[in-house]
């Protein structure tokens, strides 16, 4: 839309949306909906041009500077104004592109040579309306084919894309059928072909219709991973206690590839290897259905005998306390205020004030 | 004696016009080489407008969800790494990790779509590309995997975002759903809405209250009021104080 900064047209909404049309001599501006709608600028007014990058909550822009308006100019939305510019906003995209011909434009200066025969009437009279003049017709006619041309290669896109998935879905098929077969013992598949046949899912994203598990576990990708992971994560886990969410190892792990990064799924299906390696880590789920990563020396069961002490010199501990204290992440400091509890050494007080976790005084003072 | 019932067995599934599975994953083999080059060409006319174009993103996703293949399975699969869609979610995972964890104690771990979108944008920074609200929520749904707790709860037309391991039920969504439309709720509305008696409605409330997804305001005129954070991002300022963020980066 224009925008005259403050002016009574931004208010109003009045030239909100439209259509934002450049020829050789002027600026035009329609109105979307009400085509009798109209406003132009001869190019010969601009002075120059700026961009104005998109940010959070507006878009992009361009600032048209002008020169002042001559005394015989044709009527318009405002008589004068105290600003000498005009903000052209694009809300949806085209501000690059437009800003490029625009700026060809005002270099060539081609209304210059042309003959301007091709004046256009704005007429704001109510009966007045469409805008007759030919270089008009033939800007639509080009905005036209153009659309079309964008719309041509988008559903070649799409038709490119549908004749893939029909390929895709043939090896689907293939898939499963060679997944019953393996159930039903139809030939003999080695150990070797097995893993072949999971990569293979792995490839195409296809899930292991034999066992319906994750995707592609037991891999030889995904123990390459597991193995990777095992050295990447030593330090970070000592840094910290000797215990990560898996969200935390996603987070590490995928800020320090920068590329080609780690699928949820990956991480998962590789860390549910590392046990069976035999790996200095292991992971370990809590009764939540937190998910963490423990170092093998690690344990858990030890850290509540000094998290119960914690609690117990301060009375009582809500789990963003206990984090502040020792400084976890409050999620993993719940999980062990909570196994504490399970464990029988810490009970509960749960009011609208929070969660609060007391020695368990029964244990003790029986 | 073995290969003589071996070449038998074979000879009988040959006879039968059944296909062995080792000859059937010998076909998958060529196939899967020749998929792996269809889209490469498919990538290089093409990547650029998977990156370029949201709409295009969800129509490439829900055709390949229609034949049951996952392109974000794993990084390691052919689409991730040639059509570079696993990069861009798997990063916007990341992202949206980061966004819930610093505003989690503002919010008790609840979170609309729109404000975790604007969050998002807004650590992308001007120059990265665009990504929609449906991008989201692909990337949210692949984060379920990591038992964080994430979660998508349809309110009002919109998602709330859940990132905490809280266990939400029927009931709890219900109410979430009722204040969406003012951003609080009383018990005396959660009565005559949805017909519930008062201590079901005060269970579910002090729950989401215990959780810190709720605020009670005890001196608003009538009916105390449940607040929900999640809701009022105009109370807030929307930026991520450099302690918030801190408390994001593991």
């Amino acid at each position: 839309h224009l925008a005259d900064k403050n002016s009574v047209l931004k208010i109003l909404g009045r030239f909100d949306s439209g259509v934002l049309l450049l020829s050789t001599h002027r600026l035009i501006w329609r109105d979307q909906k009400n085509h009798e709608c109209c406003i132009a600028i001869p190019l010969s007014q601009i002075v120059f041009i700026e961009e104005q990058a998109a940010g959070i909550g507006k878009s992009a822009k361009i600032v048209v500077h002008l020169h002042p308006a001559s005394s015989n100019k044709e009527p318009g939305p405002f008589q004068s104004s105290k600003y000498s510019y005009i903000k052209l906003s694009f809300k949806e995209h085209g501000q690059i592109e437009f800003y490029r011909r625009l700026s060809e434009e005002i270099t060539q200066r081609r209304w210059e040579n042309l003959p301007a025969a091709q004046t256009m009437q704005v007429n704001k009279s109510p009966q007045a309306g469409r805008i007759r003049a030919v270089g008009i017709v033939g800007i639509e006619r080009k905005l036209e084919e153009k659309r079309k041309e964008t719309d041509k290669n988008i559903s070649e896109a799409f038709e490119d894309l549908s004749k893939l998935m029909d390929k895709a879905k043939e090896m689907v098929e293939l898939s499963k059928s060679i997944a019953n077969k393996i159930k039903e013992k139809q030939g003999d598949i080695t150990e070797d072909e097995t893993v072949k046949f999971k990569s293979y899912l792995l490839s195409m994203g296809i899930a292991n219709p034999v066992t319906r598990e994750t995707y592609g576990s037991g891999t030889h990708y995904h123990m390459q991973l597991a193995k990777q992971l095992a050295g990447i994560l030593q330090a970070p886990l000592e840094e910290r206690g000797g215990i990560m969410s898996l969200t935390e190892v996603y987070c590490l792990v995928n800020r320090a590839r920068g590329l080609e990064l780690l699928s949820p799924e990956d991480l998962v299906n590789a860390c549910k290897m590392l046990e069976s390696l035999k790996l200095p880590l292991r992971l370990r789920i809590f009764d939540s259905g937190v998910m963490v990563i423990e170092l093998q020396s690690h344990n858990e069961e030890e850290m509540v005998a000094s998290a119960l002490e914690t609690v117990s010199e301060k009375g009582s501990l809500t789990a963003d306390e206990f984090a502040k204290l020792v400084g976890m992440s409050v999620l993993l400091a719940k999980e062990r205020l909570l196994l504490a509890e399970k464990m029988g050494h810490l009970c509960r007080d749960d009011s609208v004030e929070g969660l609060r976790f007391y020695p368990n005084l029964f244990m003790t003072q029986s | 004696m073995e290969r003589r019932k071996e070449r038998t067995k074979q000879a009988k599934y040959k006879e039968r016009g059944t296909v062995l599975a080792e000859d059937q994953l010998a076909q998958m083999s060529k196939q899967l080489d020749m998929f792996k080059t269809n889209l490469e060409e498919f990538a290089s006319k093409h990547k650029q407008e998977i990156r370029k174009n949201p709409q295009f993103r969800v129509q490439f996703q829900d055709m390949c969800a229609t034949i049951g293949v996952d392109p974000l399975a794993s990084g390691k699969g052919f689409w991730s790494e040639m059509l570079g869609v696993g990069d861009f979610y798997y990063e916007l995972g990341v992202q949206i990790i980061e966004v819930c964890l610093a505003l989690k104690h503002r919010n008790g771990g609840l979170i609309t779509l729109e404000e975790l979108h604007q969050q998002v944008l807004k650590g992308r920074g001007k120059f990265a590309q665009d990504v929609s609200q449906d991008d989201l929520l692909r990337a949210i749904k692949k984060l379920k995997v990591l038992g964080n707790g994430f979660g998508i709860i349809p309110v009002g037309g919109t998602y709330l975002i859940q990132s905490v391991p809280a266990e939400l039920n029927m009931d709890h969504t219900v109410i979430l759903q009722l204040a969406e439309k003012k951003g609080y709720v009383t018990v005396g509305e959660i009565k005559s809405s949805l017909k519930w008696e008062t201590e079901r409605a005060k269970q579910v409330l002090e729950h989401l209250l215990k959780e810190g997804m709720a605020w009670l305001d005890t001196q608003a005129a009538g009916d105390p009021q449940y607040w929900l954070p999640a809701l009022f991002t105009e109370l807030y300022s929307q930026e991520i104080t450099p302690e918030e963020a801190k408390e994001a980066i593991p």
